[in-house]
């Protein structure tokens, strides 16, 4: 690949970036050649985004020196970057969800008449689409399409710009295995035409099928750059992490107990934010794991929220250890022992300005132990029940009394599981339980998500990394569109593509 | 007939000011900046309108006071909130109480003077035509602009470069922002013509519907054109529409006043209000339903590009 004669297309040098006092990049190397896929690994908060975003002329470095084509450059904006070539898709896309595939295509761009031509531009959107087998509707209003699609108008849009450099954040995240070789498919044939991709992940399996060189960054430094050919998994992740993993054992539950929650023909209206359920029929056992598959946007949120009596059902059954639980709110599931660790932990979960043990008390001011009687809250237990719980999940923090907001990922994600667990819940929602936490803290919420299991809890387990359901899990629901596309009595037994198709909203049962 | 024309062209009228208003506002909040100082703004462009219309007797110069004084004054919020990125709704209700203070203050020792203002004429042929003539085209060259003005923001929102920047910007700066749009240069551009648009209208108030000045003669306008530019769902025709309702009810109370009902005076003139309270409600219930597309998304949301999420 390496041409010896032509310029890498980018390469940085010696790149700093500092937040508030602390490296989110130190002094890091980057170069990237024409018709090659460079992929950067590390784990979260390593600094792989902030680098591209520097590459990417969102944020400006510290130090250091980018070329592109050979030549120095300093961006001031996203526009530098993108008119020397350089584009980038962001984990979370950077779309205008009411205006239309085309209209977002244009946007910003030079040469754009007073008077907007969309037949011209459709066509040449379609032509380019046809070009690089990255299917997507022109006219329709980015809010309508999935986010495959929504990708696919990222990666066009870039290309429509004539970017060379295409830069794509932990693009397979949000796709089904299915469209995730889509996606590679496309890739191949873009650096066939003459593209250089940096592939930002952290599923080395991947990497290592689809990239040619691969740099590993940790804690904002350069830890290495090796070639496909040189690298296997267990150097990469020992790259990656700092140290050699300790993979803990899989434990399967010995034998689930009857359910102890179970759902029939639960329906919700979607609209405005929330997307349907429709008839969501399923049980959770006591002793078991049930993990939930599907790509993100696939009704997950709502089905918890439903099963945490935030949100209510238009219709359906829920029965709960043999009572009827259908119409009763949120403090009701709390005292019946159904504990909700949400993916949003500081909107729903936690409040960020108060401190840990007022934070703590949410979930129980209102009864003995933690009140004296209705009015009065006792604080002097709830700070020894606060200690108790940051000593032994080992929460990092100043005091009890600092707000959570200053806590870090990690640390906020342990305080809320010890929140939960604590108290003995029969029924355990499970929403990302390890997003953004490093292999360490994810190792550790697992281990107690199991021994919670073990204990005699009913886990769901909704995630969108199918290996970590894989796993975990006794058995796995596959969720579409707000449906139940099947239950996988035993995950160990079935294929990744099976349970590809059925996340793509193929049932059970023709998705052999 | 002979009522309903009247009380139609008379909707027409008082619609007029609040429209002017409001299409401003639709302007900047499309880009992301609501002002909710159209009261004081309106308040310091009445005052403009008037006092330039009496010291050099152009009505038209009274009302280009008006615009620039309404967007000088924005110019303050636009700084507060795009490039210190302030709590709007906090330096927009500072606003409207900086504008009724020094509106009331220049305005002291003219209290009820009037002056000779901007007269309505029939258009050229369009004034002939039974119905439509008397009601649409029998009015002043203010009421005229504000048909070509909406009609040139429904075009220049949905089918012009600069309108889908702006709608862009007000959706989604991120994105607009790594596309290569200034956000903060539409802002400014959207918020100031908003600003001055505002202005217009309370000019149009004091040099073309009192020809006078009475201090705080917005009476609430500037509020009312906040929730038109809701019930108009960010877009200039259905804005257009809200204006005139209100113009309708507040053109009717008026005539029933006139005519001398038992109703007290206080009460006939809360219904223009209460209807907007009315119409706030069934379109509230109606987006909860899903039924209408929402505020612009990035609403009242400072922009910063290097802030993390």
């Amino acid at each position: 690949m390496r041409t010896g004669h032509s310029p890498p297309l980018v390469s940085m040098s010696g790149v700093d970036k500092i937040f508030f006092g602390m490296y989110a990049n130190k002094g890091v190397d980057f170069d990237l050649e024409s018709g090659e896929v460079h992929a950067l690994l590390g784990e979260n908060g390593a600094g792989k985004t902030t680098l591209m975003n520097i590459l990417a002329g969102i944020y400006s470095p510290d130090a250091g020196t980018i070329y592109a084509g050979g030549r120095e450059v300093s961006f001031r904006s996203p526009r530098d970057a993108i008119s020397a070539g350089i584009g980038m898709v962001h984990q979370h896309f950077m779309l205008a969800p009411v205006l239309t595939v085309w209209e977002n295509m244009i946007l910003g761009q030079d040469g754009v008449p007073f008077v907007l031509d969309r037949r011209r531009t459709v066509s040449q959107i379609k032509e380019l689409s046809e070009r690089y087998a990255l299917s997507v509707d022109p006219e329709a209003r980015v809010t309508s399409l999935s986010i495959g699609e929504q990708q696919r108008v990222e990666i066009l849009k870039m290309l429509y710009r004539g970017t060379k450099v295409l830069i794509l954040d932990e693009p397979t995240s949000v796709l089904t295995p299915q469209e995730a070789r889509d996606f590679f498919a496309a890739v191949r044939m873009m650096t066939a035409a003459g593209h250089g991709i940096v592939l930002i992940s952290h599923k080395i399996d991947e990497i290592l099928s689809a990239a040619g060189r691969m740099t590993v960054l940790r804690r904002g430094e350069r830890v290495g750059t090796i070639a496909a050919r040189d690298a296997d998994k267990e150097t990469l992740a020992e790259m990656m992490v700092g140290r050699a993993l300790r993979h803990f054992p899989k434990r399967r539950a010995e034998a689930p107990g009857p359910p102890v929650l179970s759902c029939r023909g639960i329906n919700l209206k979607g609209g405005g934010d929330s997307k349907p359920l429709s008839d969501v029929t399923f049980e959770l056992r006591e002793k078991e794991i049930l993990g939930v598959a599907g790509v993100a946007g696939n009704s997950q949120g709502e089905l918890c929220e439903v099963l945490a009596g935030i949100r209510r059902a238009d219709s359906g059954e829920m029965i709960l250890r043999e009572r009827s639980v259908a119409g009763l709110g949120a403090r009701e599931f709390i005292e019946l022992g159904i504990s909700y660790i949400p993916i949003d932990r500081k909107g729903v979960g936690l409040v960020p300005n108060m401190n840990l043990c007022e934070n703590v008390a949410l979930k129980r001011y209102w009864r003995k132990p933690a009140a004296y009687g209705k009015v009065l809250i006792d604080w002097e237990y709830i700070a020894a029940l606060t200690g108790e719980l940051v000593g032994s999940y080992g929460v990092q923090t100043l005091s009890l009394e600092s707000p959570v907001r200053l806590l870090s990922g990690g640390n906020l994600q342990k305080l809320m599981l010890a929140r939960e667990l604590s108290g003995s819940p029969s029924v355990i929602l499970a929403m990302h339980p390890v997003w953004g936490l490093d292999v360490g803290a994810a190792e550790f919420v697992h281990e107690r998500l199991t021994e919670e299991r073990d204990r005699g809890a009913g886990v769901l387990l909704v995630s969108e990394d199918l290996d970590e359901l894989l796993d975990m899990s006794d058995r796995i629901m596959v969720m579409s569109r707000g449906r139940i596309m099947g239950v996988i009595e035993r995950p160990d037994a079935v294929s990744k593509e099976w349970i590809g198709l059925m996340m793509a909203g193929v049932p059970a049962e023709k998705a052999v | 007939m002979d009522v309903l024309i009247p009380m139609m062209a008379a909707a027409i009228r008082s619609g007029t000011p609040v429209l002017y208003a409001v299409l401003g506002e639709i302007l900047a909040e499309r880009s992301g900046v609501m002002n909710l100082g159209l009261e004081g703004v309106m308040l310091v462009g009445a005052f403009a309108g008037f006092s330039v219309t009496q010291s050099a007797g152009d009505p038209y110069l009274g009302l280009a006071a008006a615009f620039c004084a309404g967007a000088l004054l924005t110019s303050v919020h636009a700084f507060l909130c795009i490039t210190f990125g302030g709590n709007q709704v906090v330096s927009g209700l500072a606003l409207s109480m900086l504008g009724g203070g020094m509106s009331a203050m220049m305005g002291r020792g003219h209290i009820g003077e009037t002056i000779n203002g901007l007269m309505p004429f029939k258009f050229p042929i369009l004034g002939d035509i039974p119905l439509i003539g008397p009601v649409f085209f029998s009015h002043d060259a203010m009421v005229y602009a504000s048909y070509l003005l909406t009609a040139f923001l429904c075009f220049f929102i949905f089918r012009t470069r600069p309108g889908m920047n702006l709608r862009a910007v007000g959706e989604n700066p991120r994105a607009a922002d790594a596309m290569g749009i200034s956000v903060s240069r539409v802002r400014y551009t959207f918020t100031l013509i908003g600003g001055g648009l505002s202005g217009a209208a309370g000019g149009y108030l004091s040099v073309v519907y009192t020809q006078m000045w009475v201090e705080g003669m917005t009476a609430g306008r500037g509020w009312i054109a906040i929730a038109l530019v809701i019930f108009g769902i960010w877009r200039p025709l259905r804005a257009m529409f809200g204006c005139y309702l209100f113009g309708g009810v507040y053109a009717l109370q008026m005539r029933m006043q006139a005519a001398g009902t038992s109703i007290p005076a206080p009460m006939l003139l809360m219904l223009p209000y209460l209807m907007t309270l009315a119409v706030l409600t069934f379109i509230s219930v109606r987006k909860g339903r899903g039924m209408l597309p929402g505020a612009p998304a990035s609403l009242g949301n400072p922009f910063r590009r290097e802030e993390r999420e």
